[in-house]
């Protein structure tokens, strides 16, 4: 890592006094990642360029023990941009070799370091995540002009594009002590959302270098949002080590892709209301026993608990993820016994069969199949229909034909990428229809949002009912399962009543 | 019961409850006859949940924990003995309950002694601090019981009515009838054969049994290797030759040459021949009038002799170590073995469901679809038209009297022997022959298979393998892998291997190293190997490809319909190719289908589908996301940042040795990083079509006519190479070296080919015994070792893992879980593959993918 500072005020060579290093000579300072180098390029009367070299250890970041502070994809890696790139190292750069520049004193220079000097900093490669849209937005409201150059990925495949590393030079009139705190502040947030930090306080000192300027920043929250660090259970570590080993860190990507068609379907307020018609079907059939398979982050689960009607609950989710968050959702560390004991929380997955899952008068399966390969809704129906066999389903699935009314959803493509199909009203009823019938069910459909005279609603809702054995010739063949009712030709009547002596 | 006066028979799995007033001395026969572990004290209980034995307001609690633990004692099939008074109905009752819901006798010990003994031992004991008005209510209490206890469900009534009485007993434990798990066969269990005697000796005859009499014994069917028939009850009714049947299997159980089981409708033939009013209907009016033609005297001794036969039989048997067991109409898990009025109930009749069908016959609660025991259930009772596996049950009543087949099951063969019927003897109720050309487009078993339960792969979980030993996965690492297998990976019917993971060799000391293959051949010579096969590692993305020869095969051998007729997956089961590159599957699959069709594999090897273990090229087919967020990234990163550095430098060369020292340092990381760009593009190239893939095989894992494991690397080698000169243009073949560890000059030829694989930018080389499966003293060998060229691992440790000062630290690498995870995930591949192809159900091979799954989400460093 690379950082020069230089500075045409004259004379230019007060930089070294401001830094408090010495033009003449390389100084070396000994730091838990590494070592920094400061040494000066130039040192004349008119121009003077000093330079901050980080020489970071790349086997130590690994090797550190018991690892680093945060945690992140990042640190495991011997193959890491750390020692080529600006990072929050560098700002403990900044604060260890730099701080009496940072502070803003200079008992020699006391004037030259409390005024304004024309200064430009170059950082000789930055990960910008955002682009250079976002390196602007974060340094041109503090007055400087900004000049960046994007690098590509290999030069050998130009068809890969352009990395997220640029070689950034700013340029002011500034103290040279703001110029390091807004350096020392903003690389990290430019670098990216993991950070990884020598000591846990390092997060409140480096928000604490805001001073008076973080809180006028337009873009302060994200700034700050960017510090926040994500710790993981055991369950989501090994889950992490489970990513398909070619592809980027899971997490991040499902976060994305979350927000990515949370975004879509925001200006409908889809999500309200979708748990509004849920809620209402829920209550026209008189449920007290209900399931909500795929409970996510527990929305649904959060409304239910609100109604005493409903005295058993159960929320199933295949994500450990979702149910820690769930968990936080409804406090149900704090809920008083009586309606803690109403609500449950299960790990499972919707192709596996779940005794757990038996009894229930209604199943919400909202937004789920289309996260199902096709080829699994088999298992899927059976798991629900034949052995969850609850009285009332209410399902719900995105409208294909609605995709076209969404305008920041490009032709042809679907609201979340997890989303392995998405239906039109026709292939929804069709599909609706057989399961109905396969397994015994009566089914009716029903809109959720604003309906589209052509493209109809955003989502669409279908609700089973269970039809009553004695109200269907065979209903308990449906039960029993449609490919094994040859029963063969028994003969036998049901034992004769038969004494349990012998 | 005939015992000895003063011995008390029990069933060795009985709830034994001791009744008896304070005092009367029940915990000193308790200690004296049973385990310290069989007895439950009702003392002890108290003590347990109030710290004080005597504290009568803990005793609801203490009743709680008492049959808690007598619950689970007996689920678990343990005799157990409840220590208390028990002189109150109200005690009793719920243990005799607990008793009959697990199929265990209750047993009575009734220790009735004279109240003044019990009072003059409760004075000698300070603690019990209750008048002698309360043993005396006891000893009121149990005399009123005493001759209800049998009413009451006690199945063995034992009264000791004396100090020399209680102290003159010995207890003596029975097994119960159903246990014959010291016979080991071999066996032939023949299905319901209702008066079809002549089919019956036909299959006899064909089994290898003749008619003769021993020395000293009258004739009867033998099998000359000593082999013993098992007849699944329903001998009697509809058929020609009843009476005949009857005669033919008494005569064998006589001679000891077969077990007989009783059907319903022996049960129901007894009740006749008993003189109740039963419905003459089913058949039984055949039997009867078969009787009737007889002459009167000789028809009354047979019915006699018929009903004392019938009275005799056991409703089911437990046999060979408890791996096999037999009945009429099938037997749950949790009966197996057990003696109640229920289990023979099952055993006769099976379970219903209360509903009835079309035909007015009782629904029957399908208990084999829910089996999930050990051992083999083999049972009859309801016609099939073919003897069908489902969960390690089989039906093999296949209907003979009605014109069906006659079919035996050889055990422990499992091989089905069956006769036709000479006729339809008797029409069924309903036909339960398959109408037209219905035949069913799965087997039971495949159908069943399409869902699999979450119990058997969530939680704790334990996994025994044949090559090492049980493997034991922790419950968050199968919440994971649940995660993952439901969200990502394939149809589960596809996914029946994945591969394990791989250590490197040992750490190489020489300088500028990490990996070299002198550490592998030695790792193999060490451990009593001398020969290795040496195979050039691919730098591309593990794929492990289902392949069938049709559509037809895809059904039969994985169940599958309506899907591809095969399967790319990655190393964690999901699909290799996303969905927009989907094409590309169904072309790698074709075009291998074809190659493998080519080089005449299906006829060599009699299978119409393989599975293979192969590596696809190139890394950036699959990676390419990864390649451009890590790899490049750093490359990219290192690319903008050195030059700039060392310019730098250059510039201040001039401020003394630190610098120029510095100088020259920031050159060889410009260096370093310049090499490792160039590593990992190696592996790279543009993929716009099929034409632009390689996949390179190197493991023929499987098939239908078994695992693969036990043919050598060799075979492997040639064998895959034959499907890759059939396509060269997609099938990459793998060059491999035969190296001899033990001779001096085959060890220098193989590190030098390692040498010129990894010059030319190749990853490296896998090092494997020459046989598939290595045993060493201490067990399982590594399966096989990789040795990472010195230029790739910079892609591994970083680009400058070589430079000294990294390359010391690196070299303390902890390879002991690694190789660990590494056996147990070989394993665990090899027992889910031979599942399969054994045709265990589904769940049993997922199981052991699941594991692997799992144990790959264990922290093991990961550039190992």
């Amino acid at each position: 890592m690379l950082l020069t500072l230089t500075t045409t005020h004259r004379p230019a060579t007060d930089l070294g006094w401001l830094l408090h290093k010495k033009p003449a000579r390389l100084q070396t300072f000994e730091l838990p990642f590494g070592a920094a180098h400061v040494f000066y390029l130039e040192a004349t009367e008119e121009r003077c360029t000093a330079a901050l070299l980080l020489d970071v250890d790349p086997v130590g970041l690994v090797r550190r023990p018991g690892g680093a502070a945060g945690g992140g994809w990042a640190l495991d890696q011997y193959v890491n941009d750390r020692p080529y790139v600006g990072s929050s190292f560098m700002s403990v750069a900044i604060s260890r070799v730099l701080g009496t520049a940072l502070g803003g004193t200079c008992k020699t220079h006391p004037q030259v370091a409390a005024s304004a000097i024309p200064l430009s900093a170059r950082i000789a490669a930055v990960p910008c995540r955002g682009g250079e849209r976002f390196l602007r937005l974060l340094f041109e409201p503090l007055g400087y002009e900004v000049s960046a150059r994007r690098r590509p990925l290999n030069e050998r495949f130009p068809q890969w594009g352009e990395s997220a590393v640029f070689t950034v030079e700013l340029s002011a009139v500034v103290r040279l002590a703001d110029l390091l705190a807004h350096l020392y502040v903003l690389v990290p947030v430019l670098d990216d959302d993991k950070h990884y930090w020598v000591g846990r306080d390092e997060v409140e000192k480096l928000l604490s270098r805001g001073g008076d300027w973080l809180p006028a920043h337009p873009l302060r929250e994200q700034i700050a949002a960017r510090y926040l660090k994500h710790r993981r259970s055991l369950t989501r570590e090994a889950l992490s080590r489970l990513a398909d080993e070619d592809a980027p860190d899971p997490e991040a990507v499902e976060e994305t892709h979350a927000k990515e068609e949370e975004a879509v379907e925001k200006s409908l307020s889809l999500n309200e209301r979708r748990v509004g018609a849920i809620l209402a079907v829920l209550r026209a059939i008189g449920a007290r026993r209900v399931l909500d398979l795929g409970c996510g982050e527990g929305r649904l689960l959060e409304r239910l608990l609100r109604e005493r009607t409903f005295t058993e609950i159960v929320g199933l989710d295949v994500s450990v993820r979702a149910l820690e968050i769930a968990k936080d959702r409804l406090k149900l560390e704090r809920l008083a016994p009586a309606v803690r004991d109403r609500v449950r929380l299960l790990h499972g997955a919707l192709t596996y069969r779940d005794k757990r899952l038996s009894g229930f008068d209604a199943a919400a399966v909202a937004e789920v199949i289309e996260h199902l390969d096709p080829p699994r809704l088999a298992a899927f129906e059976r798991v629900l229909f034949e052995f969850a066999r609850p009285g009332t389903v209410v399902l719900t699935t995105p409208n294909a034909e609605y995709n076209e009314k969404f305008a920041d959803l490009p032709a042809g493509t679907r609201r979340h990428r997890d989303h392995r199909f998405e239906w039109t009203r026709a292939e929804f009823a069709a599909w609706a229809n057989r399961a109905a019938g396969r397994f015994g069910y009566a089914v009716r459909f029903l809109p959720v949002g604003e309906e589209d005279a052509r493209a109809g609603p955003p989502t669409q809702m279908a609700v089973f009912q269970l039809i009553a054995a004695s109200d269907a010739e065979d209903g308990g063949h449906a039960a029993a399962g449609p490919e094994r009712g040859e029963d063969g030709g028994s003969e036998i009547r049901p034992p004769e009543k038969k004494a349990t002596t012998s | 019961m005939n015992a000895e006066p003063g011995t008390l028979q029990i069933p060795e799995l009985s709830l034994v409850v001791l009744i008896g007033a304070s005092g009367s001395g029940k915990s000193l026969f308790a200690k004296k006859h049973f385990k310290p572990t069989e007895v439950l004290s009702s003392d002890f209980c108290r003590g347990l949940v109030s710290d004080d034995e005597n504290d009568q307001s803990a005793t609801n609690d203490a009743f709680a924990v008492l049959h808690f633990v007598a619950a689970t004692r007996l689920a678990a099939g343990r005799l157990t003995v409840v220590d208390a008074t028990n002189v109150q109905l109200e005690a009793r009752k719920p243990l005799v309950a607990l008793a009959r819901r697990y199929h265990a006798l209750p047993v009575a010990i009734v220790l009735d002694l004279p109240e003044r003994v019990c009072q003059e031992r409760n004075r000698g004991r300070a603690e019990r601090g209750f008048g002698p008005h309360v043993v005396r209510q006891q000893v009121r209490q149990l005399h009123r019981a005493l001759r209800g206890l049998r009413r009451e469900g006690f199945r063995f009534v034992y009264v000791l009515e004396s100090a020399h009485e209680v102290e003159s007993a010995v207890v003596q434990r029975i097994p119960l009838w159903t246990n014959k798990t010291h016979e080991h066969g071999p066996f032939d269990v023949i299905g319901d054969i209702h008066g079809c005697c002549s089919e019956l000796e036909a299959l006899l005859s064909g089994l290898g049994y003749r008619r003769e009499a021993a020395e000293g014994t009258p004739a009867a069917w033998r099998h000359p290797e000593g082999r013993k028939a098992v007849f699944l009850g329903d001998l009697f009714d509809r058929g020609p030759r009843i009476l005949d049947t009857y005669r033919l299997v008494r005569d064998m159980v006589r001679a000891g040459s077969a077990l007989c089981l009783p059907g319903n409708h022996e049960a129901k033939l007894a009740r006749s021949l008993g003189g109740r009013n039963v419905q003459i209907t089913h058949g039984l009016g055949r039997t009867l009038a078969e009787l009737d033609a007889l002459p009167e005297a000789e028809a009354a001794a047979l019915r006699a002799e018929i009903a004392e036969f019938i009275d005799g039989l056991v409703g089911h048997y437990v046999l060979d170590d408890g791996k096999l067991v037999v009945a009429h109409a099938g037997m749950r898990e949790d009966m197996q073995g057990r003696g109640s009025g229920k289990v023979r109930d099952f055993a006769l009749y099976g379970e219903t469901t209360g509903e009835s069908d079309e035909f007015g016959l009782p629904v029957r609660n399908d208990w084999a679809a829910d089996y999930r025991g050990k051992a083999m259930v083999v049972y009859g009772h309801t016609p099939v038209p073919e003897a069908e596996w489902l969960n390690r049950t089989i039906n093999i009543d296949t209907g003979c009297v009605f014109g069906g087949n006659l079919t035996a099951l050889r055990y422990p063969e499992q091989e089905i022997v069956s006769v036709p019927a000479a006729a339809t003897y008797f029409e069924p109720a309903k036909p339960f022959l398959p109408e037209g050309a219905q035949a069913p487009v799965l087997s039971a078993q495949q159908v069943q298979d399409d869902v699999l339960d979450i119990e058997d792969v969530l939680g704790k979980r334990i996994v025994p393998t044949r090559l090492h030993r049980t493997v034991s996965i922790r419950e968050e690492n199968a919440a994971a892998a649940l995660e993952v297998m439901s969200r990502f990976a394939v149809n589960p019917k596809w996914l029946i291997y994945l591969p394990p993971t791989m250590s490197p060799c040992e750490t190489s000391a020489r300088e500028g190293f990490l990996e070299r293959p002198e550490e592998a051949f030695a790792y193999f010579r060490d451990r009593g190997i001398p020969r290795v096969v040496c195979e050039r590692k691919h730098m591309g993305s593990r794929a492990v490809l289902a392949v069938c020869r049709d559509e037809e095969a895809a059904r039969r051998g994985f169940g599958v319909t309506g899907e591809e007729i095969g399967a790319c997956v990655t190393r964690t089961g999901r699909p290799f190719f996303s969905e927009g590159r989907a094409a590309f599957a169904e072309a790698v699959l074709d075009r291998l289908r074809k190659a493998v069709g080519a080089a005449g594999l299906w006829e060599d090897l009699r299978s119409d589908w393989f599975l293979v273990d192969a590596e696809l090229l190139p890394w950036s087919a699959k990676a390419q996301a990864l390649l451009e967020q890590q790899y490049a990234a750093v490359g990219a990163a290192a690319g903008a940042a050195m030059p700039e550095v060392v310019a730098a430098l250059e510039k201040a060369a001039a401020l003394g040795e630190d610098a120029v020292r510095l100088l020259a340092k920031m050159r060889e990381r410009e260096d370093r990083a310049r090499r490792y760009v160039n590593a990992y593009s190696e592996y790279c190239w543009p993929v716009r079509s099929v034409e632009d893939l390689k996949v390179a095989p190197f493991h023929l894992l499987a098939g239908a006519s078994g695992v693969y494991a036990d043919r050598n690397h060799v075979w492997h080698m040639e064998t895959l190479a034959r499907i890759c000169r059939a396509d060269p243009g997609l099938l990459l073949e793998t060059p491999y070296r035969v190296v001899d560890v033990t001779n001096e000059a085959e060890r220098v030829e193989g590190v030098r080919w390692w040498e010129e694989l990894t010059d030319a930018g190749g990853e490296g080389m896998v090092v494997k015994p020459y046989d598939f499966i290595a045993r060493g003293s201490k067990g399982l060998l590594q399966p096989a070792l990789k040795c990472r060229g010195k230029e790739y691992l910079r892609i591994i440790y970083g680009p400058e893992y070589d430079l000294p000062g990294n390359i010391e630290r690196l070299r303390s690498r902890a390879l002991a879980g690694k190789r660990s995870l590494a056996l147990r995930e070989f394993a665990l591949g090899i027992e889910g593959l031979e599942r399969f192809v054994r045709r265990e159900p589904l769940r049993r091979v997922h199981e052991c993918v699941f594991a692997v799954l799992a144990l790959e989400s264990e922290p093991v460093d990961p550039r190992l």
